[in-house]
């Protein structure tokens, strides 16, 4: 009747995830209950869950990034914590068979529902308003993409209480992730939750690729879209391209695990070394399709806080399409030491080395259209500075292990920990933080706090150099990634100082909290009236903050790249005299909710053997879809007056009636 | 969504490039969308084909592709699949002349060809299965029924689909939004058959080869 | 009923086309054409009229014919201006496909070689 759920799935002897569950069980109970005494359950419900606009599911993935970044920030201060107590005979707190799942869950977490939340977040909210045009190409697919996210989010958290998470790392390798190693539910619960949300993350890439291809305001040719709109396209394009590669290889070890196929098993004739070259002709990608879209927000920063135009912007176009390009030709460097012979590993290093060119490129780019610029040093600013010189060092160590010998040496040692997360941290995080103070008063309509921004950066850049330099000395010393408790002493003050760095970044995170709360009760002091707070120069500041559903009453017509810029030097030139439309909108819809619902049913029945629920939970999909199929009324009309009373209030810079 | 530009593009001078002309109309906005995902689709039998090369080999004792397939018998799928796509073709025309009678005429014709290709896969499935030779016999037993059978998965979704459509068209008649579906219907349709040349090149006619 | 193709729609969708006439033409030619190579397949791989080793090579040509058959006659690829981004996908596609295929190939060719158990490695010597 349960499968295989029974009540040990509880960690009832468990402290640590038992009283995380309780604390978390705790807190999200009191959240429902204050907005049900509230009664904020019909304006939620009406303005956010069901929402197809783009810039409302935008925050949404934001605040889910944001939330999961706090439990994939806990999994790494208890590593962190554990590896600073267990030297020489000294066992830690974490015995290893829950350490195992902290290390993967961390990544898991980190990887696809912190970053990859957090980028499509930003790219949502931007995209439709910096193209000029009302919304994505598909928004009810938008809003099922977001919640399918979501479903995989609630996913891998229900493993904390119910059952357990995997213990293979954050990749999941075969054989130890086939049933004959790891029997138990957790590798299924990662499975499950992943190929949920990669569903939900490629059709947002289909949506967003298909929206910056075709749907533009007039005018704007491809050489006049600002330089992030060029590398969201390549991260969708990516996004298209690679997360098959992952469905196909997740399918292939979901066949294992529970027909008994022999893909990836010892036996059988399988090959698990078929798994890591297929998983990494996903890996490789994704970390691009990471950090491409913080290289836009970083365009978008400098040009605008410099006061100038980006300079070079068709080196960067051709630089970010290179890496596009290139991001699929060197995956077999994540995994030099399995065997391939000098000639095969030779091509993929030097394969490796020439893709770090073009993001040579874009360094000088950026330190070009700083110098001569009358630089404004912002939050936003000390992000793109900090981020230049710390992915810097991460993308140097990155070309120094793409010398396949020195990568025998250093392959899963702390070195390569220290390296990723180097530009990870230093590059994807420090970019969706850049992007997020930049970004707030459009979505909100008033600034963060400055101050308390500033500090939330010290406390990462100082935390981060802290946490991650003491790691490049480690490994090179001989210390393993994953690695419960060592033997070597000396290693111990190193660990020490990566602890502190790790608590200084957390306190950074907490002062992201505490600027948030200060900056909206204190919101009518940096209130932004104008849309238009940091002098900008691309279309999303042309309107008002927050812009209106219908984002543009009139398309604006395009002539130049920087099209607010010119449109501010030149003023009344971009004024139509056009009068104003009724405009369609998409209505709110209830079909992501809903197809998420029972795509959680049937998820988590899958992962406990309960057969007939998983027939629910299919069967309630597709009836939902079905019945979505028959709606013919999926738009609105805004009215002429409504639009023009806001256009009244809030006059459009670029395109006026 | 209002996907149209406000100026009409009449007004605009001829010259200007269609990169420059605005928002595409929604059928072509649905098309493309659907495009990528036929891409990402056939990214995903990449992935499938990839690990079939690699372990077609891998027989672990147990019967190999030589000793298993039936050339007349792909042949025979070959055709039915091949014809569907060209009645589904007819079909699209049928759907350009809003012809109720002729476009459910054609759907049928296109939904028996594919059912008459399951049926022959599932049968030949099913024989090797009785057989001793199922998927979990060997990588190259896992591999080939993962790859084929996703193959016929995606073309028992699509008569699945096929027939969504025709209740949509017997409902809701050729309305735009029908219409599009269909153009995307018959991409998918084309696009599996597509997927099958590779499938009866690589793995029956390329069994006798390796 | 207004007309069904959008006289203002510049930009192709993947699929559409002109007349009845042309249409017919595309579909009967794309099979014929698909039949013959078709044919050709089945034909070559169980004839000994053809150089055995080269046979493969036969079979991946017609194959990826058929496919050109099939982009171009039943889903209306072409190379017109608008149907750029369409073609530019496919290409990337195409690109990825080839790469995870031949890559996949290749690469595990060479760890399977490289990494032989001392006694198959034997064998194989043994065999020269």
């Amino acid at each position: 009747m349960f499968g295989r759920l029974t009540w040990d799935a509880i960690p009832l002897n468990e402290p640590i995830p038992l009283a995380t569950v309780c604390v978390l069980i705790i807190g999200i109970v009191g959240i429902l209950s204050l907005v049900t005494w509230k009664g904020w359950w019909p304006y939620l419900w009406r303005e956010w869950i069901t929402s197809t606009d783009h810039k409302r599911i935008g925050v949404m993935y934001v605040i889910l990034a944001l939330v999961m970044l706090l439990r994939g920030f806990s999994d790494a201060i208890m590593m962190r914590a554990q590896l600073a107590l267990a030297a020489g005979h000294a066992a830690g707190f974490l015995p290893p068979e829950h350490y195992n799942q902290i290390f993967s869950a961390h990544g898991t977490i980190m990887i696809f529902f912190v970053g990859m939340t957090f980028v499509v977040g930003l790219m949502n909210f931007v995209l439709p308003l910096q193209l000029g045009v009302r919304d994505v190409a598909f928004p009810v697919l938008n809003s099922v993409s977001f919640w399918l996210t979501a479903s995989g989010v609630l996913l891998v958290n229900v493993s904390l209480g119910v059952g357990e998470f995997a213990r293979t790392g954050w990749l999941a390798y075969p054989p130890l992730s086939e049933l004959a190693y790891s029997p138990g539910v957790g590798v299924d619960y990662y499975l499950w939750s992943l190929q949920i949300s990669g569903l939900g993350t490629l059709l947002s890439g289909i949506n967003l690729t298909t929206t910056i291809l075709k749907l533009r305001a007039p005018g704007m040719g491809y050489g006049r879209m600002p330089v992030f709109c060029w590398t969201a396209l390549a991260s969708n394009l990516l996004i298209v391209a690679a997360f098959p590669i992952l469905t196909a290889t997740f399918a292939m070890l979901l066949l294992d695990r529970y027909l008994g196929f022999h893909f990836f098993t010892n036996d059988g004739g399988g090959n698990p070394m078929m798994y890591v070259n297929l998983i990494w002709g996903w890996g490789h990608p994704e970390v691009y399709i990471l950090i491409l879209p913080a290289f836009g927000v970083f365009s978008e920063v400098i040009a605008t806080f410099s006061g100038k135009p980006l300079f070079g912007y068709r080196s960067m176009v051709m630089a970010t399409m290179a890496i596009c390009v290139l991001s699929f030709m060197v995956w077999l460097h994540h995994f030099f030491t399995m065997g391939a012979g000098a000639n095969v590993n030779a091509f993929f290093g030097v394969a490796t080395m020439i893709i770090a060119v073009p993001t040579g490129v874009k360094i000088f780019n950026w330190l070009f259209t700083l110098y001569g610029g009358s630089i404004r040093f912002t939050t936003p600013v000390y992000w793109a500075i900090g981020f230049m010189v710390t992915f810097v060092i991460g993308g140097m160590t990155g070309v120094l292990m793409a010398i396949p010998p020195a990568d025998f040496v250093l392959h899963n040692s702390l070195f390569l920990i220290a390296h990723f997360h180097n530009v990870i941290i230093g590059g994807v995080i420090f970019g969706v933080m850049a992007g997020y103070t930049y970004w707030f008063p459009k979505a909100f309509g008033f600034k963060l706090h400055e101050g308390l921004g500033k500090a939330v950066f010290w406390c990462w850049f100082v935390g981060f150099y802290l946490a991650f330099m003491p790691l490049y000395a480690l490994g090179l010393m001989g210390a393993t990634r994953r690695m419960q408790h060592y033997a070597d002493p000396t290693w111990q003050p190193l660990m020490k100082v990566a602890l502190g760095g790790a608590v200084i970044i957390f306190i950074g995170i907490l002062l992201t909290i505490v600027q948030l709360v200060v900056s909206i009760r204190t919101r009518d002091r940096r209130r932004d009236l104008t849309g238009d707070p940091w002098n900008g120069r691309t279309l999303e500041w042309s309107i008002s903050s927050p812009p209106p559903v219908w984002n543009f009453a009139l398309l604006p017509t395009i002539s130049g790249a920087d099209a607010y810029w010119n449109a501010k030097r030149h003023p009344g030139k971009f004024a139509h005299a056009a009068a104003l439309i009724p405009l369609e909108v998409p209505k709110r819809s209830a079909l992501g909710f809903f197809i998420a619902f029972f795509m959680v049913i049937l998820g988590f029945a899958l992962i406990w053997h309960i057969w007939w629920l998983a027939i629910v939970g299919l069967l309630g999909a597709f009836t939902v879809t079905l019945r979505q199929a028959w709606k013919t009324d999926l738009e609105e009309f805004v009215s002429v007056a409504t639009i023009a009373e806001h256009e009244r209030r809030h006059p459009s810079q670029v395109a006026r009636a | 969504m209002n996907t149209t530009v406000d100026v009409a593009s009449e007004e605009m001078p001829e010259g200007i490039p269609l990169s420059e002309r605005g928002p595409a109309s929604t059928r072509v906005v649905a098309a493309f969308g659907f495009w990528l995902f036929l891409l990402s689709d056939i990214i995903v039998f990449s992935a499938l084909f990839a690990a079939y090369a690699v372990l077609n080999g891998e027989t672990n004792g147990g019967p190999s592709a030589s000793e298993l397939f039936d050339k007349r018998h792909v042949l025979f799928e070959t055709g039915c699949l091949l014809a569907s796509s060209f009645t589904c073709g007819m079909m699209m025309i049928a759907i350009e002349e809003r012809s109720k009678a002729s476009t459910y005429f054609w759907a049928l014709v296109t939904a028996a060809l594919g059912v008459v290709f399951l049926y022959l896969e599932v049968s030949e499935f099913g024989g090797m299965l009785s057989a001793g030779a199922g998927p979990s016999r060997s990588a190259f037993l896992s591999s080939f029924f993962t790859l084929v059978g996703t193959h016929g998965a995606h073309v028992t979704a699509g008569l699945a689909w096929l027939l969504i459509m025709m209740a949509q068209i017997g409902t809701m008649g050729f309305r735009p939004m029908v219409i599009r579906r269909m153009v995307c219907f018959s991409l998918f349709w084309h696009a599996l058959d597509i997927v099958w040349i590779g499938v009866f090149t690589v793995v029956y006619l390329g069994a006798a080869h390796t | 009923m207004n007309a069904h193709v959008e006289t203002t729609d510049a930009q192709r969708a993947p699929g559409s086309h002109q007349s009845r006439r042309d249409r017919l033409r595309s579909y009967s030619i794309g099979f014929g054409l698909a039949v013959l190579f078709t044919a050709g397949s089945f034909a070559a791989s169980s004839s000994h009229l053809v150089w055995g080793p080269s046979i493969p090579v036969l079979l991946a040509v017609l194959a990826i014919a058929q496919m050109g058959v099939h982009l171009v006659f039943f889903l209306h690829i072409s190379t017109a201006p608008d149907s750029t981004n369409n073609v530019l996908s496919l290409a990337f596609g195409v690109f990825v496909v080839g790469l995870v295929i031949f890559g996949s190939m290749i690469i595990m060719a060479n760890l399977n070689h490289a990494m032989m158990p001392m006694d198959q490695l034997i064998d194989i010597h043994k065999q020269r």
